[in-house]
């Protein structure tokens, strides 16, 4: 198993396919890290509103 | 199982099993429409609506392809093993269009009956090769037909 | 009650399903990447090119695993509605709600790389064929889904509204399924069969199963995620959101 293409222009341009393929992947890659990052700050969104309430309890 | 969970299992199924029946039913009626394009002995045939915009697939003929001098000007004849249809387009066509291939061209019919398609797409096949392996494959063919014509020949005094 | 069943109602209560995702999530998160990671080199580097498309058809190792997830992932979210109609679990209700958006993504995906997938091949973005309509409609499904959620104010309400349309909505999964065997379209045939081997040179269809395991666990790592994020929404007044908030003997 050896790579297909000789040089990084040559793997950037895909044979001539180049912005299909790249916008293909870049469009995943951006939606794919959305997903990630989306629940992981809702979370700390909502830790931080009830440390508010705690907070806002505790001072009375 | 509850009683009351029971009903509510039987609502789903019941949900599920109109809903399928409803849309199954829709789409029966409606299977001609939801088929992309007609055959070409389906149009040799005369089942095909005049005067409309339609889609005609079909595998492309082999030595059909025949390219006007000087202009974009195509013509190819699209098969189905029953019938064959002809077809004129102007432009340009995508890169897999190929002789022996699957394509899909969309325009007018023209008495003949022609299509005068404004529009050809290409349609490729599940299978993915490697470019070595068609290149094997075909020296093989080649080769077995050699062996094949050579065996013919020697049984024929 | 039979002792067997303890631990799956302690998994099946919302504290219980954060507590024990939160172990996973750190294994599942390796696997993601690494299998993504790998299948994506593979993919994009080492495997060969199509003879006829040439490598254009490196597209199939986003195409294809984002489509399997869109349509694995509605079952999901059906299963999670009929778990909740029948049994009102409230955890089924979170990962229904928990599904759509991850499902309206992955589909957007599909569309989005067959497009331009499409145009280098069949010469066009777009076509109405029964396959890629069928696929539009997925993502109406799951686009509905999310904002019939948003349209009811009582909770209760929303989800069984939204159970019973993710209900309907499955009958759409096998149309999509069987759309290039039962009509004329300019979709090709599937390449992967349960029942005959694959149409594709092994080479090219070894990064491919590597990329679909992966998609496989990276929509467990987000379903997780989302489903934690929305426990948290909905419990946020209990006293182990609290807790958990406060840094209090909690994971």
């Amino acid at each position: 198993m050896s790579p297909q293409f000789h040089g990084v222009a040559e793997f950037l341009a895909m044979g001539g396919h180049g912005p299909y393929v790249w916008s293909a992947y870049g469009v995943a890659l951006v939606v794919l890290v959305w997903l990630v990052v989306q629940p992981l700050r809702r979370r700390a969104a909502i830790l931080k509103s009830v440390r508010q309430v705690l907070a806002r309890e505790g001072n009375r | 199982m509850h009683p009351v969970r029971k009903r509510r299992l039987l609502v789903v199924v019941f949900i599920v099993v109109v809903s399928s029946i409803g849309i199954g039913l829709a789409t029966y009626a409606l299977r001609q429409n939801m088929n992309l394009f007609y055959t070409p002995s389906q149009v040799v045939a005369g089942t095909v609506p005049e005067d409309v915009r339609i889609r005609v697939g079909g595998m492309v003929v082999r030595d059909s392809v025949m390219r006007a001098a000087g202009s974009l000007g195509v013509s190819f004849r699209l098969t189905d093993g029953n019938g064959e249809l002809l077809v004129h387009y102007t432009g340009i066509l995508p890169d897999l269009f190929a002789e022996g291939q699957a394509a899909v061209a969309a325009g007018y019919l023209r008495s003949g009956p022609a299509l005068e398609a404004d529009q050809v797409l290409a349609k490729h096949d599940e299978n993915y090769t490697p470019p070595e392996v068609v290149d094997a494959m075909k020296t093989g063919h080649a080769a077995r037909a050699a062996r094949e014509a050579d065996a013919q020949g020697s049984s024929t005094p | 009650m039979a002792r067997k069943w303890q631990w799956f109602h302690r998994l099946g209560s919302p504290p219980g399903f954060y507590r024990a995702s939160g172990y996973w999530l750190p294994w599942l998160a390796v696997a993601a990447a690494l299998l993504l990671g790998v299948g994506l080199v593979w993919g994009l580097v080492y495997a060969p090119p199509d003879a006829r498309q040439g490598n254009s058809f490196r597209i199939i190792y986003i195409h294809v695993p984002v489509s399997f997830l869109a349509l694995a992932g509605y079952y999901v979210m059906a299963a999670a509605g009929a778990v909740h109609l029948i049994w009102r679990m409230k955890l089924a209700d979170m990962v229904m709600t928990a599904a759509a958006p991850l499902g309206a993504a992955l589909t957007f995906l599909a569309l989005w790389s067959g497009a331009v997938w499409g145009k280098p091949t069949w010469g066009t973005y777009w076509v109405w064929d029964a396959r890629i309509t069928s696929m539009l409609v997925l993502l109406f499904l799951y686009l509905g889904m999310v904002a019939l959620r948003l349209g009811f104010s009582n909770r209760e309400a929303a989800g069984r509204a939204c159970a019973v349309l993710a209900l309907v909505g499955t009958v759409n999964i096998p149309i999509i399924y069987k759309s290039v065997d039962w009509w004329y379209s300019l979709h090709q045939p599937a390449t992967i069969r349960l029942t005959a081997a694959p149409s594709m040179h092994p080479d090219m269809f070894k990064p491919l199963l590597v990329m679909i395991v992966g998609f496989y666990v990276f929509y467990a790592l987000v379903l997780i995620l989302n489903t934690r994020a929305e426990i948290l929404a909905r419990e946020r007044r209990t006293g182990w959101v609290r807790d958990l908030a406060a840094g209090r003997n909690q994971r």
